[in-house]
């Protein structure tokens, strides 16, 4: 089942590229789902069944599959915002920086000192790619909304990364990261919605200096 | 022995086939009857009995470029295998060769067309070396990977080696190769996404522009030319995508030439459903080619 995990989550960097090419947030936020709905079926594939599996592999679908999107999707209705237009750095180079983070990626978790059973898996160079992915979203993008994806994509990096340690991972905490999560992009919906309201755009670049009444 | 003198035939007669069945099924999404599958025959029998202009600006190199091109494709084509059967010339790193001969052909065509001194023809020229440098990391990152993968540097090796076994091991970086190669496919072969080859409209056109002057024969070799280089990454494409090899010589024959024709529906299907993407999107698009390429080939080298 192992060989079947590894398309996946070769799956997963491909969708890192793909929201890293894209300007359409609509787009990002559908895909961002997808990720989340396949980090979501992943612990089933490479750990055998249990109570808690089942809870984690529902908690992770719902939470990252469908409520986060909708929160999303629901700030950008609202925000009227379709695409993120200009961003700091343009479409083609940060999709080649990139793949060039996704080569390092391997590069780096083939020298990481690893238990034998997880050598020849792709979770670490995966995870280490979809962290540094969302970070390259996170900071090269001005609207507010693709830096909460960005963050998104951060996240599930890390998820990927403790996939490995499932079996040591009590349900609170995985309860209690999603929850943080959730309230996070919670909140971030309603500030996007706030920002929008009071300056008529969401770049968050021009949001530097402080006003003077 | 008969191997050689049907890849000889085959390579010769079939190619314009192919233009024909993409125009059908284009014409059978559009509600048409269509021109006839032979329509592209007709046309190249028209062409080469008309005579020539040639603009009195123009150098030898206006000439020669058509047949420069044809001929490198007529090499290329020699170097591919065809349905499991292997290449009448091969040698160790002939991919090089296969690369570059395309790469020559390009030249002449751009220099070709700059040669007749029009502004048009040296926008177009400037598009064409733009979008093929963009599309030639693709090609070369995916005949790394096979050649990584079946450990040699021949492309009869290279291209024979896939099978459905290797699929079930390697699937992702296969999936990722056939992904980019069909992208390099539609891009090379100038058309849809990136390039409609019915157009003749001035702000879009890429490889059209550059041929506008030609005439007659020289137009003709063009179009067989252009005929000849879809055959040729179709069959690597085929190679790759549908590696089935029964065994018996004439099924094979058979099995790739089917192939083939449900390539040239699918390249019809995608360019009667796709609209022709803006200039500057196209090289997002192959930039992204090369990147599921490059994937490819991490993960196979990992």
């Amino acid at each position: 089942m192992s060989s079947f995990a590894d398309q996946l989550l070769v799956l997963v960097m491909l969708i890192n590229l793909i929201m890293l090419g894209t300007s359409r947030l609509m787009f990002s936020i559908r895909a961002v789902a997808v990720q989340g709905v396949i980090l979501g079926v992943l612990p089933g594939l490479i750990h055998p069944f249990s109570g808690h599996l089942a809870g984690i592999t529902a908690g992770i679908i719902l939470a990252k599959g469908v409520a986060i999107p909708y929160f999303i999707g629901g700030a950008v209705r609202k925000a009227q915002i379709r695409r993120e237009v200009e961003p700091f750095v343009g479409y083609v180079p940060t999709l080649l920086l990139g793949a060039i983070f996704t080569a390092l990626a391997f590069v780096f978790a083939e020298r990481l000192p690893l238990a034998p059973e997880h050598k020849d898996l792709l979770f670490v160079p995966a995870s280490i790619a979809t962290l540094l992915c969302g970070f390259l979203i996170l900071t090269t993008r001005r609207k507010a909304i693709s830096q909460v994806i960005g963050y998104l994509v951060m996240e599930n990096g890390i998820f990927v990364f403790g996939l490995l340690l499932t079996e040591a991972m009590p349900v609170m905490v995985e309860a209690g990261a999603l929850l943080d999560l959730l309230v996070g992009i919670f909140v971030m919906g309603i500030v996007i919605n706030h920002i929008s309201r009071e300056f008529s755009s969401i770049d968050t670049s021009r949001l530097r200096a402080l006003k003077e009444e | 022995m008969t191997d050689i003198i049907i890849h000889c035939a085959v390579a010769l007669l079939f190619p314009p086939l192919l233009l024909g069945v993409i125009g059908k099924t284009k014409a059978a999404f559009a509600g048409r009857v269509g021109a006839p599958y032979l329509q592209p025959y007709f046309d190249l029998i028209k062409l080469f009995r008309k005579g020539s202009v040639f603009s009195e600006t123009t150098t030898w190199v206006f000439r020669a470029g058509p047949l420069i091109t044809l001929s490198a494709a007529l090499i290329a084509v020699l170097l591919i295998p065809l349905g499991h059967h292997g290449a009448p010339l091969s040698f160790s790193g002939d991919l090089i060769l296969f690369a570059y001969l395309f790469g020559l052909s390009r030249f002449f065509t751009t220099i070709a067309a700059l040669d007749t001194g029009s502004s048009f023809e040296g926008m177009g020229a400037a598009r064409e070396v733009t979008f093929s440098c963009l599309a030639e990391p693709t090609l070369f990152f995916s005949l790394l990977t096979l050649a990584r993968i079946s450990k040699s540097l021949s492309l009869s090796t290279i291209l024979t080696h896939p099978t459905p076994a290797i699929w079930l091991a390697a699937g992702a970086s296969m999936l990722l190769l056939v992904g980019a190669l069909f992208i390099t496919l539609l891009a090379e072969n100038c058309r849809i996404p990136f390039d409609d080859p019915n157009t003749h409209l001035e702000l879009t056109m890429i490889h059209e522009v550059m041929v506008l002057d030609h005439s007659g024969p020289a137009f003709g070799i063009i179009l067989y030319g252009a005929a000849l280089k879809l055959f040729i990454l179709g069959a690597v494409f085929i190679n790759i995508a549908f590696p089935v090899a029964t065994g018996n010589a004439l099924i094979d024959w058979g099995i790739f030439i089917a192939a083939m024709l449900v390539l040239a529906v699918a390249i019809g299907v995608v360019e009667s459903v796709m609209a022709r993407l803006r200039l500057v999107r196209i090289p997002q698009l192959l930039v992204g080619a090369t990147i599921l390429s490059a994937f490819a080939m991490l993960l196979v080298l990992r």
